[in-house]
């Protein structure tokens, strides 16, 4: 089936483009951009519509990557239905956003550079969900990870946008050292890292070896989870991503690369399932995720920032399904949230494109009848990420819901509130945006089609997209699943935490409007405490960074490496033998007087020698 | 014809010749020569691939009779790749040097050569005489680059250097004639013979005393903390060129030979030692990395993250097992390429602005976007991202160490993670941001020297089929008589 043309093509057009991008017109590099990453979806489509139903993976191996002695591990590219979902929604709205990209990006230096980027992260991205075993995926992960980090630091005159790169990068790798410790004890364990090999051995073995090996390797694959999927307590670099360009938030930091963590968990499901501490840890954490985000994007000013705790939250909402054991469920949200995220953060960028950059919600409003289009789409989005009925993201949220009742009924109402209060705040981001008076001075226009058209498409999916696609049905027989009763009446419940959020919402920000700053103000020790975040990125520096960094400066290099090493043992050795040597010059200074004294000397020190020890008997 | 041998003689030839020849023409000469080296050592390739488990192109006649003195050479995987890694990197330090070079060049030039000479000779030994010649012999060469075209430090760099060095392998000069004592030769294929027909025997307490006296020797040169002292500034100091060899090259003397030599002549000491030698191996990983993070140096920087690098090979030498020693041969050439490419790019920089302080730098992906690109490429390298380089071997080690102990594999992974912190707050202030100082971008004559180790990172990250069955091969015939021996004494215990 030629699975390796998926992810070629856009290495091609990354290649091509970085390559030839100085010298070509923006025309030709938009096509080579797009054009990569619509033949990759032409052929994804082209394969799976051969294969489907798809009961049994397809698998291409293609040449031996690394060896030694007798393991061997290969370059295996696999589809089966877990990977075919990733693959349609990383090409499919890899497609829509990098075609938005083009009019986004037009007026920005750097054209050629930005989509070269983009496309090889496209082909990292394909390469990580097609992997069929560890280290493959591992590639794809660090990948992405390298794309980001270029990505998000794009504007690389701005410190701050650097800085959010360099971060990005380093907090994934803390995620990455769990990944590769875990790869290691899978070697160590199964020795092997091909995913149907170890699911196979991990179902027959014995539970007392299995518990605590497995949930060892589980643990640190969260901790890879966490890293990329931006959760607790890795999560502090994904709102600073939002420095790099829109489309990349809406591409990497929404709808796909930082899926990843809940990708992988869903990939070693086998493992997760022997492994029940780790599951509940994941569940926990990932529900304290969901709701600490949510509580910081209440108050957050910029619509963008206010979109990352969003996705923070909202992939908090996945680790919880998958803790619950709900792993379609998860990917169902994985791929709803896709849409609709994709969607908020091209429209927020369609806004911030027609406000020449203005991303504080506080310097906008009104806006409803000049973006007439990009206020409807995102009207769509944030009905569907409220959870409102009927819309793709009520059906992922109610499925969640669920599983997370059946798990553990008070994780269920944390969530519950959670759902309401997301409800909440993204109404208050279309409240403050569209409605009321315009508070700034740009002049609003419309975006052009080449950017609303992708709007439209998403907005499309975003209504019918849960409806249309029933992806835990799809999933049904590849990934482990808890079957539990269907209840009418948590469907009720769900719905109406969406639609309360949507109500107090519409009561804080358009009935009376001085209402939210009369609470910020009169809770101004909490307001506070939330919109900084909880000072957790303090925290991190005072606790950790600075420590590394000050004892790294001031006493392993200048006190131990400096002084002790190098000036007390290298240069103490060196001294103490040239003190030594000179101690011993004064025995031979060639004069003949001093020898005679010496040889003096030395015979009375021998023979008093002898005789304090009792002499020579 | 054995191309070994003629290999051997051709730069010692070519270093009488560059002495000889007028100065004008020397350094163009030592160029074109070495280029033709490289291709003579290429050679070599084929028949050590297809039986890289023995030693092919042996060379063994009598050098001196008493002491019966062997001149004995020959090669399996593991030394053919560091003798072509040796002839690859000769030719580029030349030509890095064309230009750079104004001061007495021809003597400069001819050092390479002589370099050159003692490096293949290292590699290739198999008497352990003719081997602690050749090791002696590239200490001299390296002196005097680092003494006369050094940086403004270079007299005390170059004694520091000289005197580590020297001091250390006093104690393993001693060792071998010890072991000359009772197996009557310094041939290292008939010593293990003896050793094992259970001819000779070394008590515990003496096996021990010659291991660490060998091990002090390779320890200096690697080095393995908290022996390193000598290296930032021998490598701050140093011309590029010369940089270049001792980090790519040099360090590896001390790598390969512990490998060789301790493994293969002390089984049961190796296998004590190793949780010793690996605590350090550790401690080397994290304190170099920590280190690198807060200089302002770029190539004291670098030189620092090298300690981190090197640690792993020794981490990976010292799990005793197939994934750590083929892991460990994998990185000494990984960790050569990916350093000696910063270390050019960084000679490069030099040049441009006069300065290695990082401070003086910045936002130089603006005026130089290629160079930019190409430095970013090496970082990536250096710490370890998949499909280059260094991910290979650092995957391999770890879980050589995660065999052996996975608390070991742990700890040493957090060299990775710092490494991604010091590298990437390297190239940031020196790339980005506004652009401070003016720079060209990527000369031709820089792509030339840069292009193939390019090329190599992503070969060796992504077609590693080229270099790991042989050296896997090589490290098995050692596993196997090593492994034989400590199961053995674990027996008799």
């Amino acid at each position: 089936m030629q699975l390796w043309l998926i992810p070629i093509f856009p290495l091609l057009g990354a290649v091509l483009n970085g390559l030839t991008g100085r010298r070509s017109s923006q025309g030709i590099q938009s096509a080579i951009a797009v054009g990569s990453v619509l033949l990759s979806f032409l052929w994804v489509l082209k394969v799976l519509s051969g294969a489907m139903p798809l009961e049994t993976e397809i698998r291409e191996s293609y040449f031996t990557w690394i060896s030694s002695g007798t393991f061997q591990l290969s370059v295996d590219l696999v589809i089966d239905r877990l990977s075919a979902v990733m693959l349609l929604v990383v090409t499919g709205i890899g497609t829509l956003i990098h075609i938005y990209a083009t009019s986004y990006m037009s007026h920005e230096g750097g054209y050629y550079r930005f989509f070269t980027y983009l496309n090889l992260f496209m082909f990292f991205m394909l390469v990580l969900v097609m992997s069929g075993n560890f280290l493959l995926l591992f590639v794809g992960w660090e990948g992405v990870g390298l794309c980001s980090y270029l990505l998000i630091g794009f504007y690389f005159l701005k410190q701050s946008a650097t800085d959010a790169g360099k971060k990005a990068f380093i907090v994934n790798r803390i995620g990455d050292f769990g990944v590769m410790v875990a790869m290691l004890l899978l070697i160590n364990t199964f020795g092997s890292l091909d995913f149907q090999t170890i699911a196979a051995k991990a179902k027959d073995m014995p539970v007392e070896l299995a518990i605590g090996t497995l949930t060892t390797i589980c643990l640190l694959l969260l901790l890879g989870a966490a890293g990329k999927s931006a959760q607790i307590p890795l999560y502090t670099w994904l709102p600073d991503a939002m420095e790099g360009p829109t489309p990349v938030s809406a591409l990497i930091h929404a709808a796909t690369m930082v899926t990843a963590g809940v990708y992988l968990c869903c990939r070693a499901s086998a493992l997760f399932e022997h492994a029940p501490i780790a599951k509940d840890t994941i569940a926990y954490i990932g529900l304290a995720t969901a709701f600490f985000a949510a509580t910081v994007g209440l108050v957050q000013n910029d619509i963008k920032k206010v979109y990352a705790y969003s996705t923070i939250s909202q992939l908090g909402f996945m680790f919880l399904a998958v803790g619950s054991g709900a792993y379609a469920a998860a990917v169902f949200h994985l791929v709803t949230h896709a849409f609709f995220k994709a969607l908020l953060f091209l429209g927020s960028g369609s806004v911030i494109h027609a406000l020449d950059g203005e991303q504080d919600m506080r310097q906008m409003g009104g806006l409803r009848g000049k973006l007439p289009i990009t206020f409807f789409t995102l009207l769509m989005g944030a009905l569907a990420i409220a959870g409102f009925p009927f819309f793709s993201g009520w059906y992922s949220k109610e499925a969640i819901l669920a599983s997370v009742y059946a798990h553990s009924p008070w994780m269920f109402w944390v969530a519950v509130l959670t759902a309401m209060m997301t409800a909440f705040y993204v109404f208050r981001t279309i409240f403050l945006t569209f409605f009321g008076e315009y508070k700034g001075h740009a002049h609003p226009h419309e975006s052009p089609a080449i950017m609303w058209g992708p709007l439209a498409a998403l907005a499309v999916l975003s209504v019918v997209g849960g409806f249309v696609f029933n992806v835990p049905h799809f999933l049904e027989n590849v990934l482990p699943a808890h079957a539990h009763g269907h209840d009418m009446s948590l469907e009720i419940i769900g719905s109406i935490a969406g639609l309360v959020g949507i109500g107090f919402s519409y009561f804080f920000y358009i009935v009376s409007p001085g209402l939210g700053d009369a609470f910020a103000s009169s809770f101004s020790g909490l307001y506070n405490l939330v919109y900084n975040k909880y000072f957790v990125d303090e925290a991190y520096d005072a606790a950790i960074v600075h420590p590394i960094e000050r004892t790294s400066r001031h006493f392993l290099w200048r006190v131990f490496d400096q002084g002790v090493i190098d000036e007390g043992m290298v240069h103490g050795a060196a001294s103490g033998a040239m003190g030594l040597g000179s101690l011993f010059r004064l025995l031979q200074g060639g004069i003949v007087r001093n020898y005679a004294a010496w040889i003096v000397l030395g015979a009375v020190s021998i023979f008093s020698a002898f005789a304090l020890l009792g002499g020579a008997r | 014809m054995n191309i070994l041998a003629i290999l051997l003689i051709l730069p010692l030839l070519g270093f009488v010749a560059a002495l000889v020849l007028p100065a004008s023409v020397t350094k163009r000469f030592v160029l074109w020569f070495s280029l033709l080296i490289f291709g003579v050592s290429l050679l070599l390739i084929g028949t050590v691939q297809m039986r890289p488990a023995a030693m092919s192109w042996v060379t063994d006649t009598a050098w001196i009779d008493t002491p019966a003195i062997r001149f004995h050479i020959g090669l399996d995987a593991t030394s053919l790749w560091l003798v072509i890694l040796t002839t690859f990197l000769i030719p580029v330090a030349a030509y890095i040097s064309q230009r750079t070079i104004l001061h007495r060049p021809k003597e400069f030039f001819a050092y390479l050569l002589l370099l050159e000479f003692g490096l293949i000779g290292v590699f290739s030994s198999l008497d352990l005489f003719l081997y602690y010649v050749f090791w002696e012999v590239v200490l001299v060469p390296m002196y005097f680059l680092i003494g006369v075209w050094g940086g403004p430090n270079r007299i005390y760099a170059a004694t520091k250097f000289f005197v580590y060095t020297m001091a250390g392998s006093m104690l393993m000069l001693v060792a071998i004639l010890f072991i000359y004592t009772k197996a009557g030769t310094f041939d290292l294929p008939a010593i293990l013979l003896q050793m094992e027909m259970g001819k000779i025997g070394f008590s515990q307490s003496e096996e021990l005393a010659l291991f660490l006296a060998f091990f002090l020797a390779f320890a200096v040169k690697v080095p393995i903390f908290p022996l390193h002292t000598w290296l930032p500034d021998a490598y701050a100091e140093a011309p590029t060129g010369a940089t270049l060899l001792m980090a790519a090259v040099l360090s590896k003397m001390g790598t390969y030979s512990l490998l060789r030599f301790n493994l293969n002549l002390f089984p049961r000491a190796s296998h004590d030692c190793a949780p010793w030698i690996v605590t350090l191996a550790i401690i080397g990983i994290v304190y170099g990395a920590l280190i690198a993070l807060v200089q302002p140096n770029m190539k004291r920087l670098v030189a620092y993250s090298s300690i981190s690098h090197l640690g792993f090979v020794v981490l990976g030498i010292f799990s005793g097992n197939q994934f750590g020693l083929d892991g460990a041969v994998y990185q000494m050439l990984c960790h050569a390429i990916s350093t000696g490419a910063l270390f050019i790019l960084i000679g490069y920089l030099e040049e441009r602005n006069k300065s290695l302080e990082i401070v003086d730098f910045g936002g130089i992906a603006t005026p130089a976007p290629n160079f930019a690109a190409v430095f970013l490429v090496a970082t990536l390298a250096s710490i370890g991202l998949p499909l280059l380089n260094n991910f290979v071997g650092e995957f391999l080690i770890l879980q050589g160490a995660a065999q052996a102990n996975i608390w070991w594999a742990a700890f040493a992974a957090l060299g990775v993670v710092l490494s991604a912190c010091y590298m990437l707050w390297f190239y940031q202030r020196t790339f980005f941001g506004e652009a401070k100082v003016q720079m060209a971008d990527l000369a031709p004559r820089e792509w030339i020297t840069i292009t193939p180790l390019l090329v190599l990172m992503l070969w060796m990250g992504i077609f590693t089929q080229t270099w790991l069955p042989g050296i896997s091969a090589s490290n098995k015939v050692l596993l196997d008589r090593t492994m034989s021996k400590t199961v053995a004494m674990e027996v008799t215990k």
